[in-house]
Formats: structure tokens, C-alpha cells, sequence
């Protein structure tokens, strides 16, 4: 296969960034979307140039490190798949690919395609938690028996891999899916449950300085969620909060 | 030089619990001015800097990542052993205890196997409080499955994403610590150098990759949780940046590598399909319950299959050769992770291998498939029910046991494993050699401790599956956390450690001298080019066979290799700001002194054990020649000038409560 | 009261578009009750004229009405506020986007649809709310304000009645489209997302989104066509 690639290129976080096109040529189908990048990276390093900066590591889908804006959508084309498992068959000899960073202001970016989601560690610090200290002298696993239905679904909220496709997708950049999974996860949970309203006020609060947009219930996220994260963790969320907010003394 | 290994006085099992009611204290006033450096966020790095921030220390938590959430535990698919004994099927300490021993082909210590196996429920109890949502079955309780051919079903999961799951929960017990201002967390910060000062570890250098600043942090203990070295071999499962620079870093400031060359290698990965590849995927174990292992039997056949003129379903039964059912006819395709992929390699290399590099065999589930779909139609009560329908209920059933697997192996290859016979080749997937420790973790440098798959405690020759997340946090939530306090209760009067000494200004200087020797060398080859170069000579001389004279010629190899990165690698980019090449550069620079201390300890190691397998040391059948007479030891390397005068010190290990055999699988 | 809920949370900010947009919906309802009465013509003008008379000086109904202007506008400074802060998350643009692959053209497109409709509400009322109150009215047979005469003189005979009719229609389409997201989206905004119930709401939604705007579009068509 032989692509046109168009690549954003910043060099630092000061630089305002162009789109800059490369051609590829000789792309085998099976590679993974990662794997051309990185031939080209080859090939931009044998030539003297500065290759392209992204940000990956587990390449199973799975660590949530790759983050691609790939033809006007978070991941690329393919459904519930993350860029380091789309593959080059997903295109046709011929394409032009568009390669973008995550836009958002809560995300500036590093250098190229690489940007810095640390906003989401802090959402996370401000009450992604369980307040429970790590000494193993807890209750036995057994004594807290929790349905299975609930269980299915606060792990289905859990897989969240954190990767911000969500943010990128989203027309107004709001992170309400991954904040609304982790809140999901506890408030299913009985050990959750206990702190759940402080929680949701408290990571509602910092997702709100971290400079995210407003939820708009436009769908997107889950769309393009590479795990399938449910717009009904959202509902649960606003739920949580609104329940949060009428009962607060504050 | 003498290793001690302190382990505790007593029986075997009273060792921890009188060990941990003796060990001294740290008084809470005291803590507060102790700083502990924790590297890495895996899941040893992430419960033990939570675990020590909530003792009242000072932590500060490194990650290369740009979140201590993408640590590579992440990715670990099947599950956590633990003696729970919840499904009652006899389960206790002592059984998971002898079978993590036996499943390490006696090369682990018995001590701290035991100590895992008692401290593996707490963990149980201690995820289920943070909010893991492990799988329950319709009473609420929580579910087991079993695991790696052992007789219990002692393994608790989290569908296809245990690993996931746990990490997140350890993930966050840290942030709890890190809103409390106990822990400092430094995202996308690489440890460049360990500070030894005195005889003591006292802090590291490190690198902030955004920026390229380099940093000194001074502390009174350093922890490496920084994972296990796969990726010396280029391929495998592990992430792209996994690396075991942090340990190689310490091990050259006098810390004992112990056992390098016990590699495992994971049979059911998804094969090789170009020289452009950059990793290799694990599909779960679990698949070898269902799916036949089988190459054609005819050469012929095998040479038309990778010339794309044969299909696999082509090829009628009697053409095809089982062989590990043909090979060992009581465990059959059951057989453990490193005779089932010493057995694929033995195939290929005779030229029996069937994807277009000959590196793959096939796991067939048309058997199970058609099994599965005859149950089911009984059940069912369909009389004489056509062959479509019963492949169709049997793929169902497929379906609702391996579904996921099935899915990622149809992306990754676009072949439907339902219909055509799935391509796997081993791969190398964990590393049981790491940082020599004691009891306590503590390596022999006093101050730093190993924790987790960096460390080489717990699974001797061979890792028992779902055994590695039990380690990493019981090493993170219930050893260090207590054994730290030992040590540094010497330390309550050294104060605050400077960091402007004489030890970090060279520490520091090295570091420095050695990122401008990369950005400067002006060279021709890529970092990758080298690294893949290393990768071919380790996995064809050093990987699931090996014999002396490759290992020896692997080693001179290395060698000049290691001399031709020097003279001709290319770094692109600056280094006062984000350049993952270089940070791949130097990852690849240690990777190339590793290789070669693995090839030594795999040359001097002459005999056969769990995953090192010497082709001089096999029985007439192929099988491996265990020596506990002479080679019942771990093997400690000293770092001496360069990796092939590394000093051997041995450790001999001594087994009190179990008897020595043959794994015998025939 | 309004203050402090429009600086408070994103959440708040969605909550409160969600109940003032439900509480419009139920005034299209109502409304439409009372326009479905031109469709009787000249022979049921006096009823719309009394039922208009009703509207506007009943107590109870003016108490509502003012909670109807009150609602208006704050859905309107409430979403212009919440789209400042959604531009504001995204300062550099993609260089290009495929939004159709993921979500729906309407729900991407609710301010500019709220934008349409105000400006439209501000020109229906200056026809017709401003002019019943406050402005010179005709009177009908029985002695009430004749406001049957003015909507008919104004979709039927005067010069530019197609050109009304036309604005009215395409504000209804505006109308239709922002209620096709709009009205299961604040079922969801409010928590309310049910495996079972969702899908019921949406359909309500969406035949809710057709029929009112399409019925009130009917009425000027039907009008200017019968002339």
C-alpha cells in the first residue's frame, strides 16, 4: 500500500504546529496503525529528520497510552478498537490519512502527537477511591457479597482504560464519561457507597477547573470509546451529583 | 563474597509472623522525616508507595508513563492465585506454596514462596475493600477459576482484564495518598542512576522526559518495582517501553542480578508477520483447554500451507501430526508453558511450521467446536441434528468461553479463528531472573529494595500462572511496607540526605556525560535497528534452546554490537525536551549489556530447569535434565567493569519441607 | 436564585437547561391547544379570540407566563453561557473532523438551533404577544381584542405573507430538530437512563419532535392555502 500521510507537527508546547504531509510507500496491509508510524519514523530518522513524537506502550489496547485523532475520529475509523489495534487494513492503497493530536485545552500538548492527560490523574486524586487503608486486615472478600448484576456493571464502568478518546471526541472536549465510569464503578459497589456523595462533588469540582466543556449528550464519546463505556454511567453520574447536591449541607 | 539471605529462624510457617513481630519499628514522628523514592507503578511500585505513604514516610513515586496507571501489569489477562479456599476443594498455604515451588522447578526459596502464599488471601480481602470488582457468581460471592493445569481452582478474575483491574485498585490507593500530599508522584520521569553513598542506596537521578531536566532525589530507602527485561529480546509481549535499565542501573552500582537467564517464554502468542513488527500479543492460556495444537505431517504440506497453496482445513485429519498429544499422551496439549513451547520450536525448526515465516503452529478448535455443539444439541433434545447446526451451537459455546480472544485474534490477523485453525508461536513474555534480594526484598545494597517481577525471589526456573500479580502485591502492600521499617530504623538520625554530596555530583555527571555521548554520536543505524539486531541473536541463541557454543557466540555478538551502537547509533532531536528516541536509547544501551550477563548465567547454568533449557542436558526424548546436585543454587552476578567478567557468587538453596523431583508430563 | 445556580457547576448549569427545556416542552403542548383552533377559520374566531383573552389575563396563567419568559431566557443565557465554556475547552480546531460517524447532527448543532429559535421567538412576540398587549387591536363581534384577524392578515393577505409563513416554517423545522435531541437528552441530563424506559422516552421524544412542530407549521399552511 502507499499512503499520503498529513501529520500534525509541534515542536514543544510553545509552537503553534502545522500539518506537514508525508508519503509512505510499500505499507503492508497486516501492520498495525503503530507500526507504519514507526516506518516512517525510520525513515524520517535516516533522512536527518526529527520523527514523529506519540505517545504509546502496551500496543494490546489496553494500557490506553495511544491517542490518535486518525481521520476526523479518536482512534481511527474502527469501533471499539484503539489506535495500536487498528490495522493498515482498514485503509485502501491510495488514502490520505489525516493523524491529529487529542485537542483540548485540558490536554496541551507535549510535542506532535503526544499530549499531556495528567488533568485526568488529578480528577482522579480529587476522590477516585475507596478510603480504606492497605493493611490486609480487612473483612474477609466474602463477607461484602455484592449482586451480580451490580458487579458486572461496576466492572463494565472499571474498564475504563483512561486513554481521553472520550474528551477528543467530543465537540464541546468534556471528560464526563471517564469521570462518570470511576464514579459509576463505586457507587455500584457497597464498599463505594459510603463516600460516594463527596466523591462525585469532589471530582465534578476538579473536572470542572481542569477546563473540560459541558456534556451536550451528543453520544460521541461512546461511540468512539475503544471499550465501549456506556452513556448510562453518565446518567448515573448526573444522578449522583444532583443527589449529591440536594442532600449537601454545603 | 557471602549472600545472606536472613531468612528467619523457625518453621516454615511461623517464619513471617515472628519475623514481622520482631522487626523494629519506625516511630510516626520519625517517619515524617524519612524520604522513600519508589520507581515504577506497576502493581509492586503502586501498593507500595501507597502503602508506605499511609505508614506516615515521605514518598515520592516515579513513572516513565505518562500516568502510573499504564504500568504494564495493565496487561495482564487471567487472573491472581490466592489460598482462599473458597470453592472447597482442599486449597490451602501450604498446596499453593508447593505448587509455585514445584512449577519453579525447585530454583526458588522456600521461605519466600511460603511467605506468598500465606500473605496471598490478605490480598484478596484487600482488593475487594478498595472497590476491584472481581467476577461473582449469582450468590454475590466472589468466583475462582483454575488455572495453569494446577488441581484447584484458586484463581480470582476480572474477565480478561485482572491485571486491569488490580493495577487501578493499587492505582488508587496511591492517588488517596497522593491528595493527601504523602506520596509525589513524577509522571514521564525515567530513573537514569541509583546514588550509592557509603555503602548505602541514597537516593536516584532521574530525568523528567518532558523537559529532559535531570533531577536528584534524595532518600533513606529506594524502591525499584520496575518490571521484568523481556523486552531484551525485542519481541514480546511485554509493553514497548518496558525496559530493565533501572535494575541494570543498580546492579552496576554493586546490587546482585540474580538468575538472569530464566526467561519465560508464553506458548499461545499470536506468530511473527513481517520484520516490521513491534511486539508480539498474548492470547490467554486458557485457550489450550479447548484448542488442539497440531502442524501437517507431511513437509510437503507444510512448505504448500506457507506458500498460501494449502488451507489448514484442507487438510484431512490423517495429514496431520498432534504432536503434543503425541508426545506427552497424559497431558497432552495441558502440558506447561515451557514444554509446550520448547515442543513448537522443535516442530518448526524441522520445518513443519506453517505461517509465511515457518514460526507457527496451529490451536484448532474444530474438535472442540463439534464437541461442544453434539452437548449442546442433546441438551437441547435435537435428534440427528445436521453437522451446520451443530457447528454452529458448539461455536457458541466457543463463544461464551474464549469470545474475547477470538475477537482480538481476527483484528490482529483478519483470519476468523471459528472458521480456519488460529496461528500461535511462543513468545517471551516474563522474566523470573531480576535484582538479587533477602527476605526483607532488600537487594544486597543496603537501602534499596527490589519488589515485584524486578525482583527474583518467588518463581525459580518457571512462573506458575496468575502468580505474578500475587507477587507484585504482596511484595507492595504486605512485605516492604514492614521490612522498609527494619532498615530505616537505623535512619531516624541521618536527617534530610544532600543531594549536593560528592555521590550525586558524579552520579549526576554520568548520567549527563552519558545522554551526550547518545545525542552527539552522529551515527548511521537507528536505536531500533540495534535493538532488533540484539532481539535475533537472544532469541535464536539464548531463547527457549540453548547450547553452549551459541551462548558463547551470542556473547561475543553482543559484544561487538555493543561497541558498534557506541560508534554508530543515530539519536535524533535535542535533549532538553521531549525525544522518546532518546530515552529508547538508553533503555537499548543497558539492554546490550543485559543480553550478554543472560548469555553467561545461561552458559555456566549446565543443566536443564523450568525455562532455560540446555540442549546438552535432555533425556533421549528431549526432556529436561534437571541437576539438583550441582545446580541447586542461585546464581548472583557482581557487576565487574563489563557483563562478561560479572563475578558468580551462589546462593545455595536448601529445601526443609519439600522433596526435589522430576516434572515428568509424558 | 438564578445567579448563583448559572455560576455553579457544568452538572447544575445541565440541569437546569434540562427542567427549563422539559417546562418549554409542556408549553408547546399548550400552545398548540390553543393555535389548533385557527384551523376552525372564520367561523371559530371568536373562540380563539376568548381563548387568547383567557391567556393573557387569567391570574393563575399569567403567573405561568411569566415563569415562561423567565424560562426562556434563562435556557437561552444558560446555553450561551455552557457553549462559551465548551469553545473555551477546545481553543485549536481539528484540521478535520468526521462527527457524523459518531453522533447526530442535531445534537451537535443545539446552539445554532437555540439561536434560530430565539430569534424567532423575538419576532413572533413583537407580531403578536406585543401587539395583543400593548399595541392597537381590532375588535370582533362579542367586544375582545380580535387576534384571529391579525394572525390571518398576517399569514393570508398581507403582502409579504408567504415570506411568514415561510420564516414560520422553517422555525418549526429548527424547532423539531432541537427537540429531537433536546427531549431525551434531558431525561438523560437529569439521571434518567433506564435500559428499559430509555428507549420509550426516545421514541416519545422523537414522535414529539415531528408532530408539534409539524402541527403548528399546518395551521399557516393551511391558512395562506385556504385564503
Amino acid at each position: 500500500m502507499n499512503l499520503t500521510l498529513k501529520v500534525w507537527r509541534q515542536n514543544g508546547p510553545d509552537d503553534k504546529g502545522h500539518m506537514e504531509i508525508y508519503p509512505v510507500k510499500d505499507i503492508n496491509p497486516d501492520m498495525s496503525f503503530l507500526e507504519m508510524m514507526d516506518v516512517l519514523n525510520e525513515e524520517l530518522i535516516s533522512e536527518g529528520k526529527d520523527p514523529i513524537a506519540f505517545d504509546h506502550d502496551c500496543r494490546e489496547g489496553i494500557c490506553g497510552m495511544c491517542s490518535m485523532f486518525i481521520n476526523g475520529e479518536p482512534h481511527g475509523p474502527e469501533r471499539r478498537t484503539t489506535t495500536c489495534q487498528l490495522h493498515m487494513r482498514s485503509f485502501k492503497d491510495g488514502d490520505t490519512i489525516v493523524v491529529e493530536p487529542w485537542r483540548s485545552a485540558a490536554f496541551p500538548v507535549i510535542k506532535d502527537l503526544a499530549v499531556d492527560r495528567a488533568a485526568f490523574d488529578r480528577i482522579q486524586q480529587a476522590g477516585g477511591y475507596v478510603s480504606v487503608n492497605t493493611s490486609g486486615n480487612t473483612i474477609d472478600a466474602n463477607a461484602i457479597p455484592v449482586p451480580k448484576q451490580n458487579a458486572d456493571k461496576a466492572f463494565n464502568a472499571a474498564t475504563c482504560i483512561g486513554c481521553g478518546a472520550c474528551v477528543a471526541a467530543c465537540k464541546n472536549s468534556s471528560a464526563m464519561l471517564f469521570v462518570s465510569a470511576k464514579v459509576s464503578q463505586y457507587a455500584l459497589l457497597p464498599q463505594g457507597k459510603v463516600e460516594a456523595k463527596e466523591r462525585v462533588r469532589k471530582m465534578v469540582n476538579q473536572m470542572d477547573l481542569e477546563g473540560f466543556g459541558n456534556c451536550t449528550n451528543t453520544g460521541a464519546c461512546e461511540a468512539e470509546c475503544p471499550v465501549g463505556i456506556s452513556l448510562e454511567n453518565i446518567a448515573r453520574m448526573n444522578r449522583e451529583y444532583l443527589s449529591a447536591s440536594l442532600s449537601s449541607a454545603e | 563474597m557471602k549472600l545472606d539471605a536472613n531468612i528467619p529462624s523457625g518453621s516454615l510457617g511461623q517464619k513471617w509472623s515472628s519475623h514481622k513481630s520482631s522487626i523494629r519499628l519506625v516511630s510516626p514522628a520519625n517517619k515524617r522525616n524519612i524520604d522513600v523514592v519508589v520507581v515504577g507503578t506497576g502493581l509492586a511500585g503502586s501498593s507500595a508507595a501507597a502503602s508506605l505513604a499511609e505508614m506516615g514516610y515521605n514518598v515520592k513515586a516515579f513513572c516513565f508513563q505518562d500516568s502510573p496507571r499504564r504500568a504494564h501489569s495493565i496487561a495482564a489477562q487471567g487472573g491472581i492465585n490466592a489460598a482462599k479456599n473458597y470453592q472447597n476443594d482442599g486449597d490451602s498455604v501450604y498446596r499453593l506454596f508447593y505448587d509455585t515451588i514445584k512449577g519453579g522447578d525447585y530454583r526458588s526459596r522456600e521461605a519466600n514462596v511460603y511467605r506468598l502464599a500465606e500473605v496471598s488471601a490478605n490480598i484478596i480481602d484487600q482488593c475487594v475493600a478498595q472497590g476491584v470488582p472481581f467476577a461473582r457468581d449469582y450468590g454475590g460471592l466472589l468466583d475462582n477459576r483454575s488455572f495453569g493445569g494446577v488441581q484447584v481452582s484458586r484463581t480470582f478474575y476480572a474477565k480478561g482484564q485482572t491485571g486491569q483491574q488490580l493495577l487501578l485498585g493499587a492505582y488508587s490507593a496511591l492517588n488517596r495518598q497522593i491528595s493527601k500530599g504523602n506520596v509525589k508522584m513524577y509522571n514521564r520521569h525515567e530513573m537514569m542512576d541509583v546514588v550509592v553513598e557509603g555503602g548505602k542506596a541514597r537516593g536516584i537521578i532521574a530525568r523528567n522526559l518532558t523537559t529532559g531536566e535531570i533531577e536528584r532525589h534524595g532518600a533513606h530507602a529506594v524502591l525499584l518495582c520496575t518490571g521484568g527485561y523481556g523486552n531484551v529480546f525485542f519481541l514480546s509481549t511485554n509493553a514497548m517501553g518496558s525496559n530493565g535499565s533501572a535494575a541494570w542501573k543498580a546492579h552496576r552500582r554493586g546490587a546482585m542480578f540474580a538468575n538472569p537467564c530464566f526467561t519465560q517464554i508464553h506458548p499461545t502468542c499470536i506468530p511473527q508477520s513481517g520484520e516490521y513488527q513491534s511486539k508480539l500479543t498474548l492470547m490467554s492460556e486458557s485457550l489450550r483447554n479447548d484448542g488442539r495444537i497440531w502442524v501437517p505431517k507431511d513437509k510437503k504440506d507444510a512448505e504448500a500451507i506457507r506458500e498460501g497453496k494449502l488451507k489448514p482445513t484442507d487438510l484431512p485429519e490423517e495429514k496431520r501430526d498432534y504432536y503434543l498429544e503425541r508426545r506427552y499422551p497424559a497431558f497432552g496439549n495441558l502440558v506447561p508453558r515451557d514444554v509446550a513451547s520448547r515442543a513448537a520450536k522443535e516442530r518448526c525448526d524441522e520445518g513443519f511450521g506453517v505461517n509465511a515465516t515457518g514460526q507457527a503452529v496451529y490451536l484448532d478448535f474444530s474438535s472442540a467446536i463439534e464437541r461442544y455443539g453434539k452437548t449442546e444439541a442433546n441438551q437441547l433434545g435435537i435428534t440427528n441434528p445436521s453437522k451446520e447446526k451443530i457447528i454452529e451451537l458448539g461455536e457458541k459455546v466457543v463463544a461464551s468461553k474464549y469470545g474475547n480472544l477470538f475477537e482480538m485474534y481476527d483484528k490482529i490477523k483478519d483470519v476468523n479463528p471459528y472458521k480456519s485453525p488460529m496461528m500461535i508461536y511462543p513468545a517471551v513474555h516474563y522474566t523470573m531472573g531480576g535484582l538479587w534480594v533477602d527476605y526483607n526484598l532488600m537487594t544486597n545494597v543496603p537501602g534499596m529494595y527490589a519488589l515485584g517481577e524486578a525482583n527474583f525471589s518467588d518463581h525459580g526456573a518457571n512462573r506458575l500462572g496468575a502468580s505474578a500479580l500475587m507477587q507484585g502485591l504482596a511484595d507492595g502492600y504486605f512485605v516492604a511496607p514492614y521490612t522498609v521499617g527494619d532498615y530505616l530504623a537505623d535512619e531516624i538520625r541521618t536527617g534530610a540526605i544532600d543531594t549536593n554530596s560528592e555521590a550525586f555530583e558524579k552520579a549526576e555527571a554520568d548520567v549527563v556525560e552519558r545522554i551526550d555521548n547518545l545525542i552527539n554520536s552522529n551515527g548511521t543505524r537507528s536505536v531500533d535497528s540495534f535493538h532488533r539486531a540484539l532481539g535475533k541473536i537472544m532469541w535464536d541463541k539464548c531463547g527457549m534452546a540453548r547450547n553452549a557454543e551459541g551462548l558463547k557466540e551470542a556473547m561475543t555478538e553482543i559484544k561487538a554490537l555493543r561497541e558498534e551502537f557506541w560508534k554508530d547509533v543515530k539519536v535524533p532531536g535535542r535533549k532538553d525536551m521531549y525525544n522518546p528516541e532518546l530515552d529508547k536509547a538508553g533503555r537499548v544501551a543497558d539492554f546490550l549489556e543485559l543480553g550478554e550477563l543472560m548469555c553467561l548465567d545461561a552458559l555456566t547454568r549446565e543443566e536443564s530447569c523450568g525455562g532455560h533449557f540446555r540442549e546438552e542436558y535432555q533425556t533421549e526424548e528431549g526432556e529436561a535434565m534437571r541437576d539438583d546436585e550441582n545446580f541447586a543454587f542461585v546464581s548472583c552476578w557482581k557487576y565487574n567493569d563489563e557483563p562478561s567478567k560479572a563475578e558468580l557468587v551462589k546462593e545455595e538453596l536448601t529445601f526443609e519441607n519439600v522433596e526435589l523431583k522430576t516434572r515428568s508430563y509424558k | 436564585m438564578a445567579k448563583s445556580a448559572l455560576l455553579g457547576s457544568s452538572l447544575a448549569k445541565k440541569y437546569w437547561m434540562a427542567l427549563t427545556g422539559l417546562f418549554l416542552s409542556i408549553f408547546l403542548v399548550v400552545h398548540l391547544a390553543g393555535n389548533l383552533v385557527l384551523l376552525g377559520g372564520q367561523a371559530m374566531a371568536e373562540d380563539f379570540n376568548a381563548y387568547a383573552e383567557f391567556m393573557t389575563t387569567f391570574p393563575l396563567i399569567k403567573i405561568a407566563s411569566y415563569l415562561l419568559y423567565a424560562s426562556i431566557l434563562f435556557h437561552a443565557i444558560d446555553g450561551i453561557l455552557l457553549t462559551i465554556q465548551n469553545r473555551k475547552a477546545r481553543p485549536v480546531k481539528y484540521h478535520y473532523e468526521n462527527p457524523s460517524a459518531n453522533s447526530g447532527w442535531a445534537s451537535r448543532n443545539m446552539a445554532f438551533l437555540g439561536t434560530v429559535m430565539l430569534l424567532f421567538i423575538v419576532g413572533h412576540m413583537a407580531t403578536f404577544w406585543w401587539r395583543m398587549k400593548f399595541g392597537e387591536m381590532p375588535i370582533d363581534a362579542v367586544g375582545q381584542k380580535d387576534l384571529y384577524t391579525v394572525v390571518a392578515t398576517y399569514f393570508t393577505t398581507a403582502s409579504t405573507a408567504w415570506l411568514h409563513v415561510l420564516l414560520y416554517v422553517v422555525a418549526m423545522i429548527a424547532i423539531g430538530f432541537h427537540l429531537w435531541h433536546g427531549f431525551q437528552s434531558a431525561f438523560q441530563t437529569m439521571g434518567v437512563n433506564h435500559p428499559k424506559y430509555t428507549p420509550v422516552i426516545k421514541k416519545v421524544g422523537y414522535v414529539f419532535s415531528v408532530v408539534i412542530p409539524a402541527l403548528f407549521a399546518v395551521i399557516p399552511i393551511y391558512m395562506f392555502i385556504t385564503q
